[in-house]
């Protein structure tokens, strides 16, 4: 599996990354220098081998359904490049 | 007196305790060195008066006869992926640029409840993503260290925690702490010439710490010897509910159990280590390593970790897959950076914003993780590195049948020159052979010094340990550090 | 159950095929993986905890009670529980998901296999029944509101609701009607609601439907579906699939060929418009969320689970059929929980169930009903009501008394026994009273009197309403019949 600069352009589109045609065709080799090495791993027999779930042996602890956190909203909002009338404000969405 | 900056924690610690100089003094001995040592670009953001406080704080409890906290009096460098309440942090990107976190990581408050005060935030690789902290959007940090051919040539400190590694062997800081994916505080260790460790997967609570590859991380502590870090990673670990990975287990007295007898231990040689075009002065640093280890009790024995070589593949899917997720929140809606270019739609914004604010290392893991989840290619890539994970972690448990620890070299080389791997990412990568490994099964290692390569630069040895055996690791560290008698050091040049 | 469903067409008569993803608020005080509010309503990102805001370094930690309810959920549709589960990333950017990715389910989802029944046939719904699978329930977070009507130029966005816990509870496309649709989503909103598992508000979107619809020649392969979001009513869900299903016909009539599409439904103009969704818009590239653990449940966690379970809609109109009420009753007072437990709490009064059962069906819900109340605002409580009909049980009020002492009842919240005391209300069985009554009857009324002896038996009910008038009402009318009987020979 290889990428081309058509592929490269759909990664960072899904990755909303903008990207010049210039970068896209600097990217595809050097993405696929990279792919091309880890494509090694095929050659890894694991029929049967379960893919790792937890990297220690260790269980998903339930916290109680007790309201703990909240009524933040300046902590929230503090750090905002845009905020007004207490919302985080985007460029408008037409959906 | 002597240079209170070439003191230790412990030193230190003991010396506030003994009343032999003061927190004080110690806190404006290590801000001035930090102020002095600008051309180092260790650190992103200073705070004397973080440290000055907690050194008061020292004083002050002395001076009424309170019992002094584990770090009281002990300043330490903070790496800018912890956030810490009121301070701007980073993680040395420009898309986080004005962000200032209201919130304190668990590992920093930790260490601020043990006493310690920070002298700043720590440069690093942009995002924890790199290896010789080249990819810092603030500027590369220099090594103090340099090579004796008399060249001069700028060195790389080892990444991602580069700051944190430069900034203890220039002595700006006696202690640091770090985190690592995949070998990020052993490889900067073992260019400096400190000692690191990263502590189980789950010890330490990643709550508060901009994560990279959430599987992977771990923070754990860099300082000049072993005992300090024992002391370090004692405050920083400890479960944290707020963290779901973390694990609830008490925390062991570590530095108590310090004993640099190896008797009746197993060390493990893993064969697969010994990696094509390894250079004669590392193969010969492992011998001497497996030689003091002999010397200090250990049995050596040789083992076989079959999948290692897939290891590396394994891991640059993995973590530029979780990161291409972890940093999706990027997107300048409600904090950071935001580039928004007259008549942009919500999507375009995201993507200029994402492409002003992100390094290049960065987009191309974004890029590398996007695309291996992507339709069509994600079991081929993403399940099947999945599996090998569990392959590796079965190696090593297969290991642990033989031996009780195993013994490796930390890097494959010494400290290389700043920009001389930069524009082969592949070479860049392969850095992390040794250290990789561990991380995907989440054990502890650790790296400490064990001499210099011909140029007279540091090299490390490294240990791993089973799942929670800390304390293996950081007694064969200390059996290792005794032998090696590691007391060189970077000249300050700056 | 044959579904008589089909549109008819140019090229002749199609089927429907509907499936219906329903999201499910779970009834919770907290968030899924944070610590902050779910209430509805409050001030723009005041419910907002740093974790629901995505700030780096933060993280998720699951809430028991969340879990529990979907476990509970999934047992009430007999569904298999997964006791290994786990969650996964589901990534895309919008500005309503800070994060840039929801915490959901796709590979091991909580909850199986499940289904539940339903009936097109409201008289008797033992009749036309039909079962519709569940494929799935998983967990998942809610997303943050975008407001777009409060600036000319920004949309605002508001994080309350981001991480609320909801259920995505995913049908089998079972549903062949708009009314099956309806159907299965009134069932569903029952079951969710007996269960406690969600509060079933359509209007604060506490539950919405995502409609799947494809449309074929009856018996044939499926055709290519779209998904209508989103849709907030019963009432819409059965708009969309007769509009969606109707469009699809047209387009494959004129030649033209169905795009697996996401739409929206605008039931101003009661039609459904494409969404135009990014061509890369379905790439999600869920992944295993490295933040979280697997979700591995206990045998005790489970069994707990399954105690708490009420008895559900279908078990209790069983149980009040075997007690000798209608079918139709027993839908009626089972359709809502809140009537079901108040008519059970009738019962647990003592109260006869047939009995019970039509004055409830009549008289409370046709009072409620002019009141303008639900029944857990009933004026009445089912103590009082089961004295009321103790009181017509044993003869004290005829059913006319007894609609009387209820109004009074409404009006001023008194008991019955009380009411029937002050007001002289008890009915008499008296039969010296009632005699004397009934011969004054007949001597006030001589020409009817003759009429009825010539033949005229039907002035018989004349006469009993002329006594009853004079006994004001309170004359048990069994007592009244016999009597006059007796006095016409
Ligand atoms: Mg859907
Ligand atoms: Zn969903």
């Amino acid at each position: 599996m290889s990428v081309d600069t058509a592929t490269v352009k759909k990664v960072a589109s899904l990755a909303r990354i903008a990207i010049s045609d210039a970068d896209a065709e600097r990217l595809v080799p050097e993405l696929n220098n990279i792919l091309g090495w880890i494509e090694q791993l095929g050659e890894v027999d694991t029929t049967g081998v379960a893919p790792m779930t937890a990297v220690i042996p260790n269980h998903l602890r339930l916290r109680d359904d007790v309201v703990t956190d909240g009524n933040v909203r300046d902590a929230v909002l503090a750090n905002a490049p845009v905020a007004e009338h207490g919302f985080f404000a985007v460029p408008k969405v037409i959906e | 007196m002597s240079d209170l900056t070439d003191l230790g924690v412990a030193a230190i610690r003991d010396g506030v305790r003994e009343g032999d100089f003061s927190a004080r003094d110690v806190a404006v001995a290590f801000s001035a060195k930090v102020s002095a040592a600008k051309i180092l670009n260790a650190f992103l953001v200073e705070t004397p008066e973080h440290a000055l406080a907690a050194a008061d704080a020292a004083d002050a409890a002395r001076a009424s006869g309170e019992t002094l906290a584990p770090l009281a009096g002990v300043p330490i460098g903070m790496k800018d992926l912890f956030c810490t309440k009121g301070v701007a942090a980073t993680a040395a990107s420009h898309i986080l640029e004005g962000f200032t976190p209201q919130y304190e990581s668990t590992v920093s408050g930790n260490l601020w409840k043990a006493g310690a005060g920070m002298l700043g935030k720590l440069n690093m690789d942009q995002f924890a993503m790199g290896s010789s902290n080249e990819t810092s959007a603030f500027g590369n940090v220099i090594s103090p260290w340099r090579r004796s051919d008399g060249g001069n040539a700028p060195l790389a400190p080892g990444g991602s925690s580069g700051g944190s590694s430069a900034a203890i062997a220039a002595r700006l800081c006696p202690a640091a702490t770090g985190t690592d994916t995949g070998g990020s505080i052993r490889q900067p260790a073992s260019f400096t010439g400190i000692s690191g460790i990263k502590p189980t997967y789950g010890r330490c609570s990643r709550w508060g710490v901009v994560a990279f590859a959430s599987s992977l991380d771990q923070a754990g502590p860099m300082a000049r010897d072993v005992r300090d870090c024992a002391i370090m990673l004692e405050a920083m670990a400890g479960f944290d509910p707020k963290d779901s990975t973390s694990l609830d287990l008490p925390v062991p007295a570590w530095e108590q159990g310090l004993n640099a007898s190896l008797k009746g231990k197993r060390i493990g040689i893993p064969r697969e280590y010994r990696v094509d075009n390894m250079p004669a002065e590392i193969e010969a640093l492992w011998q001497q390593g497996i030689a003091w280890a002999k010397d200090a009790g250990a049995e050596i024995v040789e083992v076989s970790l079959p999948h290692t070589k897939y290891a590396l593949p394994a891991y640059y899917i993995i973590a530029p897959a979780e990161a291409s997720s972890n940093l999706a929140r990027y997107d300048g809606v409600r904090y950071g950076l935001r580039d928004l270019p007259e008549g942009a739609n919500l999507q375009e914004m995201y993507a200029v914003t994402r492409a002003a604010g992100f390094g290049d290392e960065v987009k191309r893991r974004i890029m590398i993780g996007t695309y291996v989840l992507s339709a069509g290619f994600y079991d081929a890539y993403f399940t099947q590195a999945s599996k090998v994970r569990t392959l590796i972690a079965r190696d090593f448990e297969q290991a642990w049948d033989s031996c009780d620890l195993l013994l490796t070299p930390t890097a494959p080389s010494a400290a290389f020159a700043l920009g001389e791997k930069s524009a082969d990412p592949l070479a860049m990568y392969l850095n992390d052979v040794f250290t990789v490994p561990s991380s995907l099964a989440g054990l502890p290692a650790m790296s400490v010094p064990g001499g210099l390569d011909k140029d007279g630069l540091p090299l490390g040895l490294q240990i791993i340990g089973r799942p929670l055996d800390e304390q293996g690791v950081l007694n064969a560290g200390l059996a290792i550090e005794e032998r090696a008698g590691f007391t060189a050091r970077a000249e300050a040049w700056w | 159950m044959v579904s008589e469903y089909r549109i008819h067409g140019a090229t002749g008569e199609w089927e429907v095929v509907i499936g219906l993803e329903v999201h499910a608020q779970i009834t919770s005080n907290a968030k899924l993986f944070s610590g902050a509010a779910t209430a509805f309503g409050a001030e723009p990102n005041t419910q907002v905890s740093l974790v629901d805001a995505a700030m780096p370094g933060m993280l998720p930690v699951p809430n028991r009670e969340c879990i529990r309810q979907a476990v509970r959920t999934g047992m009430a549709i007999d569904a298999q529980i997964n006791k290994w589960s786990r969650f996964d990333r589901k990534n895309y950017f919008y500005a309503d998901l800070p994060q840039g990715y929801q915490i959901s389910q796709l590979y091991h989802p909580l909850v199986g296999e499940g289904r539940l029944m339903i009936s097109l046939d409201d008289k008797n719904p033992d009749e036309n029944t039909k079962e519709i699978g569940v494929e799935r329930i998983h967990v998942e977070q809610d997303a943050g509101k975008l407001m777009h009507d409060q600036h000319p130029t920004q949309s605002y966005v508001d994080l309350n609701r981001s991480g609320v816990a909801l259920m995505e509870i995913v049908s089998r496309p079972d549903m062949r009607s708009p009314a099956e649709a309806g159907a299965y989503l009134r069932k569903l909103r029952a079951i969710l609601r007996y269960v406690g598992s969600c509060d079933g508000n359509m209007e604060e979107g506490s539950m919405r439907a995502d409609v799947n619809v494809s449309v074929r020649k009856p018996g044939g392969e499926l055709g290519t579906r779209t998904e209508t979001k989103n849709v907030n009513s019963v009432r819409f869900v059965m708009a969309v699939v007769e509009q969606e299903a109707r469009r699809q016909v047209d387009v494959l009539e004129e030649g033209g060929r169905i795009v697996q599409e996401t739409r929206l439904y605008d039931p101003d103009k009661n039609v459904t418009r494409s969404m135009r969704s990014k061509e890369d818009a379905h790439d999600y590239r869920y992944f295993p969320d490295p933040d979280l653990l697997p979700l591995e449940l206990d045998d005790a966690f489970l069994e707990a689970c399954r105690a708490s379970l009420p008895e559900l809609p279908d078990a209790k109109r069983a149980r009040y059929e075997a007690l000798g009420i209608t079918a139709y009753n027993a839908a009626v007072l089972t359709a809502e929980v809140e009537a079901a437990r108040w008519f059970d709490a009738l019962l647990d009064l003592g109260a006869k169930p047939v009995a019970a059962a039509n004055w409830v069906t009549s008289e409370l819900f046709g009072a409620l009903n002019r009141l303008g109340k639900g029944i857990e605002d009933s004026p009445v409580m089912p103590g009082q009501a089961a004295e009321l009909l103790a009181l017509v049980a044993d003869g004290t009020l005829s059913g006319t008394l007894a609609k009387q002492v209820f109004e009074i009842m409404l009006e001023t919240g008194d008991a019955p026994g009380k009411i029937v005391a002050e007001r002289g209300l008890k009915q008499t069985s008296d039969t010296g009273a009632i005699e004397e009554v009934i011969a004054g009857v007949l001597a006030a009324n001589p020409n009817q009197l003759e009429q009825f002896r010539g033949g005229k038996e039907a002035l018989f009910g004349f006469f009993v309403g002329q006594t009853m008038k004079a006994m004001g009402g309170k004359a048990n009318p069994a007592v009244v019949n016999e009597l006059l009987r007796k006095a016409l020979g």
